[in-house]
C-alpha cells in the first residue's frame, strides 16, 4: 500500500484561462474553476463538504456555496499570507479529511492581479496595511514586493559573490517550459540570455525578467479521502506530506531582523517536517514546482530544503542543465509564476498534480514524488505528492 | 540617497499604532533616534514591540541611540512605483551598534556609491512638518 500517511489524494483540477485581462469578476472565475475541477474529478458538486481559499481572495466562500447550491459544508477555512498560503490550502484540506471533519474539500484561488484594482507588484496606497513593519519601511520608499526580496538578494549576492546574470537560468528554463505549454501566458514568446541581460533593472539587484508575471485567472483543486479516490477519471495524486511554516522574528516579506537574512528560515523549518512526513529525502524528489515570484528565491529554496548546501544554490541553477527536463531536478515544468502565470502559487500545485498524472506538457518520465512549494518571505507552506 | 519629486506628491507617512507611535514621537520631539530597550534583560528591539521577545517582560523603555552602524544590505529603485520618489534612489538596511537593524535612506551619497559594510551614522530629516524620519550619512574615517 505504500506510505500509510497517504490517506488523502488530489482527484480534480480546474482552471480558467490565464490572461492579462479576464473581463469578469474573481467570483465568476472561481465558480468556473470549481465546476471545471468537479467535472475533471468526475464527482458531483453536492459531494463537496469542505472549502479552503486564501484570506486575500475576494471570491467569498459563502457566495460560492450559495451560487453552486452546495448543500452543507462541515469544514471551511482560509490560508493567510498571500502566496505563502498556496500549499497551506491543501494542508488544511488534509487536516480536515484525516480528522473526519470533511470528506471532499475544494481549494481555490481566484485573482485579477493584471487587470484588477489592486495589483501585488505595484504600490497601492489603499492596500497599505497597519503592519508595524510597513509603517517603518514605506516612508523610505521600500514599497513593493520586488524591493523586499531584493534586500535579501543583495545580501545573498554579497555573501556568496554572485554576479549579475547568474540567476538568468531560472527565468530562461521557466520560459522554455512555458513555450511547450499552450496555456502559459508566455507560450509564444521565447527568451534569450541576451534579452535577459538587456532587460531593465527593476529594483537592483533584480531585473524585470527576475520577476513573476501579473495575471488574471483562477485554479481549483479537489482533495478527498484516498479510499474515495480510486476508480475516478484520473490517477490520484496521493498526498505524502502537506505542511505550513512560520518562524520567529518574521515579518510579512521584510524579516530583516533575523541574524542571517540569506536563509529562508520558515522553509528550512517546514522542509524538515515535510520530508519526515513523507518518509523521504530531497534526493527522492523527481520534479519540483518552486514558488518563483522572484528568481533568487529558487536557489534560496534549494538550500533551505536541503537539495544543496548553503551558498550552493546559484551554482546548481547556473547553465540550467540540472533544472531542465532532462536534468537531476526538473523545475517549474509549466513555466512557473514567471512564464505560465501568477495565480499566487495555486497553478504550481496543479502542475505538481499533472506530473503525477502524467499529463504535463513537459512531462518528466518515471515520476514517483512531486514537490510543490508556497510563497516566500512570508509564513509559507509545502506539499509532496506521490504516484503509486 | 532619496530625492523627492518637485511635483508635490507626498511620500507615504509612517503609520503609527498605539504600540509604535512613541518611536516617531521621540524622533520628532527630541530630534534623536531612540530605540526600545528591555528594562528587565537589557535586550534592544526594533521595530518596536509590546513585549520583550527574550524575557517576555512588558517593561520596555526607550533609550537614545548612538545612531552608529554599518550598511547590512540595500536596494536601488530604478523603476518608479510612486511619483513622490525620484528614481534612481537607494534604500538601506543599517545594522546599528546596539544590535538591531533599521530601514532608511542615505542623505549624502548617490545610489551607486552605497556599499555593504559602509560605516554610517544617523541624522534626523524633517521630511514632514509633524513627523521626522531618521536617515544616515557616511562616517568618514
Ligand atoms: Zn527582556
Amino acid at each position: 500500500m505504500g506510505n500509510p500517511k497517504e490517506k488523502t489524494a488530489i482527484i480534480g483540477l480546474g482552471a480558467t484561462e490565464f490572461s492579462q485581462n479576464c473581463g469578469r469578476s474573481e467570483l465568476r472565475m472561481a465558480l468556473e474553476a470549481i465546476l471545471d475541477a468537479v467535472k475533471d474529478a468526475g464527482i458531483k458538486v453536492s459531494d463537496i463538504d469542505g472549502m479552503v481559499n486564501y484570506s486575500m481572495d475576494t471570491a467569498e466562500q459563502i457566495e460560492v456555496v450559495r451560487q453552486l447550491g452546495i448543500p452543507n459544508l462541515s469544514f471551511f477555512s482560509k490560508a493567510p499570507y498571500g502566496g505563502g498560503g498556496s500549499c497551506a490550502t491543501i494542508a488544511h484540506a488534509v487536516a480536515a479529511i484525516e480528522s473526519g471533519m470533511a470528506n471532499t474539500v475544494v481549494c481555490y484561488r481566484s485573482i485579477r492581479d493584471a487587470s484588477g484594482p489592486v495589483t501585488y507588484g505595484d504600490f497601492e496606497p489603499t492596500r497599505v496595511s497597519q503592519d508595524v513593519y510597513m509603517g517603518m519601511n514605506h516612508p523610505y520608499g521600500l514599497l513593493t514586493p520586488v524591493s523586499w526580496v531584493a534586500m535579501f538578494a543583495q545580501r545573498y549576492n554579497h555573501k556568496y559573490g554572485i554576479k549579475d546574470g547568474q540567476l538568468a537560468h531560472v527565468a530562461l528554463v521557466n520560459r522554455e517550459n512555458a513555450n511547450r505549454n499552450p496555456k502559459a501566458i508566455f507560450h509564444s514568446r521565447s527568451l534569450s540570455l541576451d534579452e535577459y541581460m538587456n532587460s531593465p533593472i527593476n529594483v537592483e539587484p533584480l531585473r524585470r525578467h527576475d520577476c513573476c508575471l501579473s495575471t488574471d485567472g483562477a485554479v481549483a483543486i479537489i482533495v478527498t479521502r484516498a479510499d474515495l479516490a480510486k476508480d475516478l477519471r484520473h490517477k490520484p495524486a496521493y498526498i505524502s506530506g502537506a505542511i505550513q511554516g512560520m518562524s520567529t522574528n518574521g515579518e510579512v516579506m521584510t524579516s530583516y531582523a533575523r541574524e542571517d537574512i540569506t536563509v529562508l528560515h520558515e522553509v528550512e523549518a517546514y522542509g524538515k517536517k515535510l520530508f519526515e512526513m513523507a518518509g523521504i529525502t530531497p534526493k527522492e524528489i523527481d520534479v519540483a514546482q518552486f514558488y518563483d515570484a522572484f528568481s533568487p528565491l529558487v536557489p534560496m529554496q534549494l538550500e533551505a530544503l536541503g537539495f544543496v548546501g548553503k551558498g550552493e544554490g546559484v551554482d546548481y541553477i547556473e547553465g540550467g542543465h540540472r533544472i531542465r527536463p532532462d536534468g537531476e531536478l526538473p523545475i517549474n515544468t509549466s513555466g512557473g509564476l514567471m512564464s505560465e502565470g501568477y495565480i499566487h502559487g495555486m497553478n504550481l500545485i496543479a502542475e505538481g498534480v499533472r506530473q503525477v498524472r502524467g499529463t504535463s506538457t513537459t512531462q518528466i518520465n518515471d515520476i514517483e514524488y512531486s514537490l510543490v512549494t508556497g510563497g516566500l518571505g512570508v509564513p509559507s507552506s509545502g506539499l509532496i505528492l506521490r504516484r503509486r | 540617497m532619496v530625492k523627492y519629486s518637485e511635483v508635490g506628491v507626498p511620500t507615504p507617512k509612517p503609520m503609527m499604532s498605539q504600540d509604535t507611535e512613541k518611536f516617531w514621537r521621540l524622533l520628532q520631539e527630541e530630534k534623536q533616534l531612540h530605540l526600545q530597550k528591555c528594562n528587565n534583560c537589557q535586550t534592544y528591539s526594533h521595530p518596536p514591540r509590546v513585549v520583550c521577545s527574550n524575557c517576555h517582560s512588558f517593561d520596555l523603555g526607550w533609550v537614545p541611540s548612538e545612531g552608529k552602524g554599518v550598511i547590512h544590505s540595500y536596494v536601488i529603485y530604478h523603476r518608479s512605483v510612486h511619483p513622490g520618489f525620484k528614481t534612481p534612489y537607494g534604500v538601506i538596511l543599517v545594522e546599528l551598534e546596539e544590535g538591531v537593524r533599521i530601514i532608511s535612506n542615505m542623505v549624502d551619497c548617490e545610489p551607486h556609491e552605497i556599499e555593504i559594510g559602509m560605516p554610517v551614522e544617523a541624522v534626523v530629516d524633517q521630511v514632514f512638518e509633524d513627523t521626522a524620519l531618521v536617515k544616515f550619512k557616511r562616517i568618514n574615517n
